[in-house]
C-alpha cells in the first residue's frame, strides 16, 4: 500500500516540477520567473522527503532530511535576495 | 503485520497522495491562471500543502515499527509553512513595484486600497 502511494507521489511531484518547469522557460515576466523557481524548490523538498520515507531506516535517510532542511533554508533566502533585486535594484543597500 | 502498523501505514499513504494531489494543483495553477497576481497564490498556498502534507506522512514514519515520531522533521514543516508566505509576500511587492501585467485589464494600482484623503499617497505594497 506505501508503495503504490509512493509511487503515485513520485509521479505527481515530478509531473509538477515539470509543470513548474515549463514555466520557467516561458514566464512572460521576471518575477514569473522567479515564482517559478521558488515552486521548483518547494516541490524538489517534497521529492526529497518522499525518498527519504521510501529508504530503509539508517544513516542515509536522516541525511536526506537533512539535505531537505539545507534546501528549504536556501530555498527561502534566494527567494527573497531575488525579490528584493526586482523590486529596489539591490539586494543589500 | 499488526493492526497498528497497518492503520499508520494507510494514514501516511493517504496523507501522501493528497500532499501529491496538492502540488499538482499547485503546479497547474502557476502554468494556467492568467496573470502574475493571481498565479501567485497558487503555488504558495497548494504546494506548501502538499509538501506539508508529505512531511506530516515523514513525521509519521517512525511509528510504523512502534518508534516515537521524528520532530526534526517537524522543524521542517515549521520553516515551510512560516517562509512560504513572507516569500509570497516579498514576490508580490516586487510584482507591484515593477508594475506586472494583469490579463483582467486591471493596472496592478488598482489593486491597492485607496486612503480616503487626497493628500496622503497611497501606499504601495
Amino acid at each position: 500500500m506505501l508503495d503504490i502511494a509512493l509511487t503515485l507521489g513520485y509521479c505527481a511531484f515530478g509531473l509538477s516540477l515539470l509543470i513548474a518547469l515549463s514555466r520557467l522557460l516561458r514566464g512572460p515576466e521576471m518575477v514569473d520567473r522567479l515564482l517559478s523557481l521558488d515552486t521548483l524548490y518547494v516541490n524538489a523538498l517534497g521529492l526529497l522527503v518522499l525518498a527519504g520515507i521510501g529508504r530503509a531506516a539508517g544513516e542515509a535517510r536522516s541525511a536526506l532530511f537533512e539535505v531537505a532542511l539545507l534546501i528549504a533554508l536556501v530555498g527561502f533566502v534566494s527567494t527573497v535576495a531575488g525579490a528584493r533585486f526586482l523590486s529596489r535594484g539591490d539586494v543589500i543597500e | 503485520m499488526t493492526l497498528y502498523a497497518s492503520l499508520v501505514e494507510w494514514v501516511m499513504s493517504a496523507l501522501i497522495i493528497v500532499g501529491g494531489f496538492f502540488s499538482l494543483v499547485g503546479a497547474i495553477g502557476l502554468q494556467r491562471l492568467p496573470d502574475f497576481l493571481s498565479r501567485l497564490h497558487a503555488p504558495t498556498k497548494a504546494s506548501t500543502l502538499g509538501v506539508g502534507g508529505v512531511l506530516l506522512a515523514a513525521i509519521l514514519e517512525p511509528m510504523r515499527v512502534g518508534a516515537m515520531p521524528v520532530l526534526h522533521v517537524l522543524l521542517l514543516t515549521l520553516f515551510v509553512f512560516i517562509s512560504a508566505p513572507v516569500s509570497a509576500q516579498f514576490l508580490a511587492s516586487a510584482a507591484l513595484r515593477s508594475g506586472a501585467g494583469s490579463a483582467l485589464g486591471r493596472k496592478p494600482d488598482e489593486f491597492v486600497e485607496e486612503p480616503a484623503s487626497e493628500s496622503v499617497p497611497p501606499h504601495r505594497g
